[in-house]
């Protein structure tokens, strides 16, 4: 280089001459890289060359392959309040029939996909039941109406109201039919729509009808109403067949307010005590602490005795009543009953308007009007009138109706007449309906104007006079669907949107701020007034109800129930709720004939592991045949039978599912009967079926480091009654089994999740269970695999029936013991619901055996999954003793095979999945992540804020839906969290310690040290053994 | 080489001479395949063929072809990798623990029974594989090699990824044994062959020239090898046993399990070396080098073995009474009297009474009779890992969970797969592959023979 030449530099490094950079200044990149692999410096040797060509000729064929087209459209214009990966919540209303729950409504880029409770609401209590927390999917069912139809053919709205507007004008007589409707806006577009046509009458009923209440209560108060019940108030509850933890009335709430009476702590060692009078085996039945099997035909003369027995002590004058063989739990009732008089509170489920006289009687005299009862705060969901709709379908038959409307109702399944209501629409000149499919009654009639879903609407509700609750779409209509409610104010003339209809109504009253009112409204989703209860006096005539009461019986009585799944059936086609275990029986994908154990033995009923016989059951004229299932509880003499199934146009996922229930319906004096107390048979037909269920063994056998439970009254003496502590021998004496470990443990710095289940409050009602399978992309895998004992629930509800008679037999040994326990059939059993889900142990069994370490721990307690690492041995599920993790047995999504996993087996289903969790592949574990998800985004938002995440903040999805908070997730390294407080967790010596003497670990005695308690289950009855 | 005093009973028969050791072993791979081979072999790769259809099904659909559930994991596919392995114990004790023991009657035995070990693990080692989810990349997982994923390793604490070392090292070292074994054999059938055949075996022969050098390295190779095998015949299955005795499982969470499993490997490997030897024998016309005698001394193996078994039942009986664990305490319970009672008692008859008739000098030097035990005592083993496995699974500690297991069409046909793979292999050595250990076996022939006499 000559001095001349003028010199360059590019930095200051390089000017200076800076030896570390000369070093690297001729490389095109300076940092290291390994590419060269060892031969830094000296260049590509022949060897990497080869090596490099190889892979490019690999990368090359490989992207030579055609890559799957994804339809993932970006946004051309991104919606203001839509963020990718942000999730947006909106407050609105769930009603399904006259199932109400007002809700949250999580949404992702616009989709929605997951429901949870709105904790502002007093009506629903911020739970949620597995139908709401199902419906999500319903949403997104396939077989829903893509748009109007006329006669079979497509047309558009405009046609269609034409068309629509002829007809009503000409066809006379019109009938709507429609469940119970409490929304006023709908209310008042119906009220538009018979002003302009006066001939349309309108007819609400309901699957299972509380006429019997609201005419007792016209008779005893004057009002044809159906009250509100606090049972957060009742020290003593007695229910005749009324299942208000499971589908009787507002059970959401009620589970809530039940659970309140139940939970126990240092300041309030008491709790309420609840009765139960029943046939089938209810989950009330279940929690109760007294529960005693009666027919159905029984229950008039057990209410007519407890009414003599409550009015002898009232000084009130007594009615006839036959005699009871038996009066001693009834004597006991009425006892608790007047001892907690004004907190008390009688319940019947009976459709027998003279049964409830007696009932509204009962509590009149024990004070409940004023207390646990309030009549001026009446129930909206339940109006409808048995005997208009029975009239109504005579007289459909007779011609006298020229029109039908349905609106959002199935009465040809739904309805014990339905069979001559289809005949009788054919003498219909026009007919209609807004079903958003072509079920059994749609598939009838001409027009056809489906309504939208309910995440796709605007409206308002008045489940409970003055507490209202608001519907907002979450995403735009998916179909051409229009919202009944403007499908109405259309025909009756009025152009106006249903929006603008519904604002305008709302917005009229409001002085000042309209549009704030409005926005306030729609983010709360409820707006509660309370209306002053008055003086209720009690008038009705109860020697003339004590006279009408019906108590005659037969040898084998029917009592058709709605089970705790499916329900009533309008949500059969939603594969959650077809998979969802019965609380009870943990049967799937079927109903059946519950029989005592008795009645089997009587019947020569083989069983085998899930298999059992079909029967046929003799009803009056009908006959079906369905499985046979013993079901321990189930009152002498009864058999009992769901609802909800045996749909045949519903859809393919809950097409032929079962047997339809509703024929058997049968209706006295006018008013639907859900018990047939005669003429009902029940004959062998020798042809074997399989039932499958999620769970076989009937009870803990005995147990105690799986199951823990005493009575209060131990309880109150010592608050670790009932609790197993397991001790270890070493050889410095007796240790606590977590006392001794292999293990160093881990270390917590940040955060430590735990887990709280109160044994006592959980109810077993399973909404946790459909929560945890739509926030997780839980698959559903069809009957035949869950016969095959794989289902894939993350979170079960296990079920125990347990009995007090001291079964060792000291003859027989052990052999003998077991043989015994292993029989649940007790003709009256105790049942214990205990939710089971990965215990995110600290010492996991399933983390030391996977060979290729894909579970491991989380720096902040959590048992984790990487799912892309697992191979697949199985030996973590093998090695889990709570047999938690569930295999990916088959490829679950995109696969023919499982078409009822319609979340993964279609793109309209597809749009409800998580895109937080992964969609797991075949050969791959997986299990509960304590919602690992919802963890780092609680924390996420937390740090965006630059605080750390307050206490409720982050909660799992099960916690998150638990009707009776017997669920508390938290953070256990937060003193003042919620769970940290009932655990009463202090600093030990070993780390932190539970004093709280309730709480336990199920297998403690194994020391994998879990993060999740149990609270011991405390049943509030008298210690019989005096021991 | 070995030398054989004069006064001990002859361990070969018949007066055979070195020449006639030659003759008889070599004829068989020298002769057009026998009849009765061909239909034993059309039969084998009948049983492969179907077998692998059901493999097929099996990788293409998922393990959920398989009637396992969520509370049973494993139930024949591992039953049936310990039952393999088991087999395959016998061989690897005959060459090696009773060559260092300088028991010379293993001589005629040992090249077959080796090559039944080396089938038995091949067949062994399609369970594990085929067992995982997803062992397209199980199979490179659960090596330790380097990957793309940082610092992520296998997991050491699993007793699957010790199998793995186990089994691996267990089958290299086997192989080795066997393959140089035969070395000296190859060469002596290339010295009698021609044409291609010549060329085949002598590849196979490595060069093999018999110079007294060769010789010397030959044999301490095998004694290298065979203090290499001896500690493996210990710690293979105990090993194995690990992936039970290490879990919390009552049942399965046993201490017993390491010395327990090696003798029922020892005692079903004994088994199936004597329902494969007696066919041979037959067949190929061995009777004069592996006698009554051989049958005797194995058959006392047998009676040995399963009374260690049999003992090993009954203390896990009295151990799960006397420690007064309530799980523990079930799970044999429902050993005995649950639902599987029927495999436990099957396995209890099988593996405990049956070799006990072996007392009988009639009965343990009866063929009939050593054949049809010798055929129950692996059916009672199979049933004996199938009760540890799925008696111990189906009913644990939550009874919510209890559930039963049915086999299901693919979980026999990949069982009759590994069948298929071992007779067709099996087949094949006996073909191919001298049987017997021409070089060793020449070795205690008596110099001076009835037929030298003469």
């Amino acid at each position: 280089m000559k001095e001349t030449k003028k010199q360059y530099w590019k930095g200051l490094e390089e000017l200076t001459k800076n030896p570390e950079f000369e070093k690297n200044a001729e490389k095109e990149f300076p940092e290291y890289l390994p590419i060269n692999g060892e031969s830094e410096g000296t260049g590509a040797s022949r060897r990497d060359f080869l090596k490099l060509m190889g892979f490019g000729v690999a990368a090359a064929s490989l992207a030579a392959c055609e890559t799957p087209v994804r339809k993932a459209i970006p946004y051309l214009n991104k919606p203001a309040d839509v963020d990718p990966g942000i999730p947006n919540y909106y407050a609105t209303t769930y009603v399904n029939g006259n199932d109400y729950c007002s809700v949250v409504v999580k949404t992702r880029e616009g989709r929605p996909i997951k429901v949870a409770g709105n904790k502002l609401s007093s009506v629903s209590g911020g739970g949620t039941s597995s139908q709401v927390e199902a419906s999500v999917l319903s949403l997104y069912d396939k077989e829903r109406l893509k748009g109007p139809e006329l006669d079979g053919k497509s047309v558009s709205w405009a046609d269609l109201d034409k068309e629509v507007a002829k007809q009503l004008a000409s066809a006379g007589k019109i009938a709507l039919i429609s469940n119970s409707v409490f929304s006023p806006s709908t209310l008042a577009a119906i009220d538009q729509l018979k002003s302009k046509y006066a001939g349309i009458e309108h007819i609400q009923y309901d699957q299972v009808s509380f006429s019997g209440i609201l005419s007792a209560n016209e008779k005893s108060f004057g009002s044809r109403v159906v009250p509100s019940y606090d049972f957060s108030k009742a020290d003593t509850i007695v229910s005749f067949d009324a299942d208000f933890l499971g589908n009787w009335l507002n059970h959401t709430l009620h589970s809530k307010q039940f659970a309140q009476t139940r939970r126990l702590s240092d300041k309030k060692k008491t709790m309420s005590r609840l009765y139960s009078f029943e046939s089938n085996l209810s989950l009330t039945g279940s929690n109760a602490d007294y529960r005693s099997g009666i027919k159905p035909s029984e229950q008039a003369t057990y209410v007519a005795n407890l009414y003599n027995l409550i009015a002898a002590k009232a000084g009130a004058s007594k009615v006839s009543a036959p005699k009871l063989a038996d009066t001693a739990v009834l004597t006991k009732a009425a006892n608790d009953l007047w001892a907690s008089k004004e907190k008390s509170l009688v319940v019947s489920g009976s459709n027998d308007e003279n049964v409830q006289v007696i009932i509204n009687a009962i509590n009149n005299l024990l004070g409940c009007y004023s207390s646990t009862i309030d009549l001026a705060a009446s129930v909206n969901t339940r109006k409808g009138n048995d005997t208009q709709m029975v009239n109504f379908i005579k007289s459909l038959n007779a011609g006298n109706y020229g029109g039908v409307l349905f609106f959002n109702c199935n009465p040809v399944y739904d309805h014990a007449l339905g069979s001559k209501l289809a005949e009788g629409l054919k003498k219909a000149k026009f007919t209609l309906s807004t079903s958003d499919r072509k079920d059994e009654t749609t598939s009838l009639v001409k027009a056809l104007a489906p309504d939208s879903h309910y995440l796709e609407s605007w409206n308002d509700f008045e489940a409970v006079a003055g507490k209202f609750s608001f519907s907002q779409p979450t995403i735009s209509p998916l179909f051409d669907t229009r919202q009944a409610g403007e499908s109405f104010l259309a025909w009756a003339g009025n152009s106006t949107s249903y929006y603008d209809f519904l604002k305008n109504k709302w917005s009229a009253g409001q002085s000042g701020d309209a549009q704030g009112f409005w926005d306030k409204t729609l983010q709360d989703g409820v707006i509660e007034n309370t209306i002053e209860a008055s003086a209720a006096t009690f008038s009705a005539d109860l020697n003339a109800a004590a006279k009408g009461l019906s108590t005659t019986g037969s040898d084998i009585e029917l009592v058709v129930y709605e089970n705790y799944s499916v329900g009533n059936g309008t949500q059969a086609n939603n594969p959650w709720l077809q998979e969802m275990p019965d609380p009870i029986t943990k049967a799937v994908w079927d109903n059946y004939l519950t029989i005592s154990p008795a009645m089997a033995n009587e019947l020569g009923l083989e069983l085998g592991d899930m298999k059992t016989q079909l029967v046929t059951l003799t009803v009056g004229n009908q006959t079906v045949k369905l499985p046979a299932l013993v079901q321990p509880g189930q009152a002498k003499g009864t058999v009992g039978v769901a609802i909800g199934f045996g749909r045949t146009k519903a859809g393919k996922v809950a097409n032929g599912v079962g047997v339809n229930a509703y024929p058997l319906i049968s209706y006295k004096s006018g008013a639907q009967n859900l018990n047939v107390t005669s003429g009902v048979k029940v004959e062998m037909s020798g042809e074997e079926y399989r039932i499958a269920q999620t769970q076989t063994h009937q009870t803990y056998m005995g147990r105690e480091n799986v199951i823990q439970e005493s009575i209060l009254s131990k309880y109150q003496k010592d608050a670790s009654a009932g609790r197993s502590q397991p001790m270890i021998s070493t050889y410095s004496g007796k240790e606590k089994p977590g006392a001794i470990s292999l293990w160093s443990g881990h270390e917590y710095p940040n955060h430590h999740w735990g887990m709280t289940i109160d044994l006592n409050s959980c109810t077993g009602c399973g909404a946790c269970t459909v929560s945890c399978q739509a926030e997780n992309n839980v698959p559903v895998v069809g009957k035949e695999e869950v016969l095959n004992r794989r289902e894939m629930t993350w979170l079960r509800i296990d079920r125990y029936y347990s009995f007090d008679e001291e079964i060792v037999d000291s003859k027989g040994g052990a052999l003998a013991k077991n043989a015994a326990m292993e029989v649940a059939a007790a003709e009256n059993p105790e049942v214990t619901f205990q939710p089971m889900m990965c215990q995110q142990c600290n010492n996991a069994p399933c983390e030391t055996v996977c060979p290729v370490a894909a579970t491991n721990h989380s720096t902040e307690g959590l048992n984790q999954m990487a799912y892309n690492r697992c191979i697949g041995t199985r030996y973590c599920a093998n090695n889990c003793p709570y047999k938690v993790r569930r295999f990916n047995w088959f490829k679950y999504h995109d696969n023919d095979q499982f078409a009822e996993n319609t979340s993964m087996n279609n793109d309209l289903g597809k749009m409800v999945l998580n895109p937080d969790v992964t969609v797991r592949s075949r050969g791959v574990m997986e299990k509960c992540s304590f919602c690992v998800q919802r963890i780092q985004a609680g924390k996420l938002g937390a740090k965006m804020e630059g605080r750390r995440p307050v206490d409720g903040e982050i909660t799992s999805a099960c916690a998150a839906s638990c009707p009776s908070e017997a669920i508390v997730f938290g953070d256990m390294k937060d003193p003042n969290s919620r769970i940290s407080q009932m655990l009463k967790l202090e600093e030990g010596e070993n780390g932190p310690e539970v004093k709280e003497p309730r709480a336990y670990h199920v297998l403690e005695e194994l020391s994998v040290k879990p993060n999740v308690w149990y609270f011991t289950k405390i049943r509030n009855k008298e210690n019989e053994k005096q021991g | 080489m070995h030398a054989e005093a004069v006064v001990r009973k002859p361990l070969v028969t018949g007066g055979k001479t070195v020449h006639d050791v030659t003759d008889d072993i070599c004829k068989r791979v020298e002769e057009k395949p026998a009849k009765s081979w061909l239909l034993a072999m059309a039969i084998s790769l009948g049983l492969l063929t179907f077998g692998a259809y059901a493999v097929f099904r099996l990788v293409w659909d998922g393990i959920g072809s398989w009637g396992l559930n969520k509370t049973v994991g494993w139930a024949w596919d591992i039953t049936n990798f310990v039952w393999w392995v088991g087999i395959g114990h016998a061989g690897t004790l005959i060459s090696a623990i009773l060559l260092l023991f300088r028991q010379r009657w293993r001589m005629s035995i040992n090249r077959a029974a080796e090559a039944m070990t080396i089938f038995a693990v091949i067949c062994a080692l399609q369970f594990p594989l085929l067992h995982m989810g997803r062992p397209w990349i199980g199979a490179l997982w659960a090596l330790p090699l380097p990957n793309t994923y940082g610092s992520l390793w296998v997991n050491f604490n699993s007793p699957l990824l010790w199998d793995v070392f186990a089994i691996s090292t267990y089958f290299s070292v086997s192989l080795v044994f066997w393959y140089i074994g035969l070395i000296p054999d190859f060469a002596t059938i290339r010295d009698r062959a021609t044409g291609l055949r010549q060329k085949i075996y002598g590849t196979l022969s490595f060069g093999w020239d018999g110079a007294a050098k060769t010789w010397s390295r030959y044999e301490t190779v095998a004694l290298v090898l065979a203090g290499l095998a001896t500690p493996l015949v210990l710690s293979v299955h105990t090993i194995v046993s690990f992936d039970f005795a290490t879990s919390v499982i009552p049942g399965w969470h046993t201490t017993i399990f390491p010395p327990y499993f090696v003798a029922g490997a020892i005692f079903s490997g004994f088994a199936m070396v004597l329902t494969l030897l007696l066919v041979t024998r037959k067949v190929y016309k061995l009777e004069d080098y592996i006698t009554m005698e051989h049958m005797e001394l194995m058959n006392i193996i047998i009676m040995v073995t399963g009374s260690i078994v049999g003992v090993a039942y009954i203390t896990e009986l009295f151990i799960a009474w006397y420690s007064g664990v309530e799980g523990e305490q079930y799970a044999f319970l429902n050993r005995v009297s649950g639902p599987y009672a029927w495999a436990y008692w099957s396995m209890m008859t099988c593996n405990v009474i049956s070799p006990q008739l072996f007392w009988f000098k009639k009965i343990r030097t009866n063929i009939a009779a050593t054949f049809v035990i010798s055929i129950i005592v692996n059916i009672g083993m199979w049933f004996e890992r199938f009760v540890i496995i799925v008696t111990s699974l189906h009913r644990d500690f939550l009874p919510s969970s209890w559930a039963m297991f049915y086999p299901t069409w693919v979980d026999m046909g990949v069982y009759i797969f590994t069948f298929g793979l071992f007779f067709t292999l099996f087949f094949l050595f006996a073909k191919f592959f001298p049987v017997i250990n021409m070089a060793e076996v020449k070795s205690i022939v008596k110099a001076t023979g009835e037929k030298t006499d003469k």
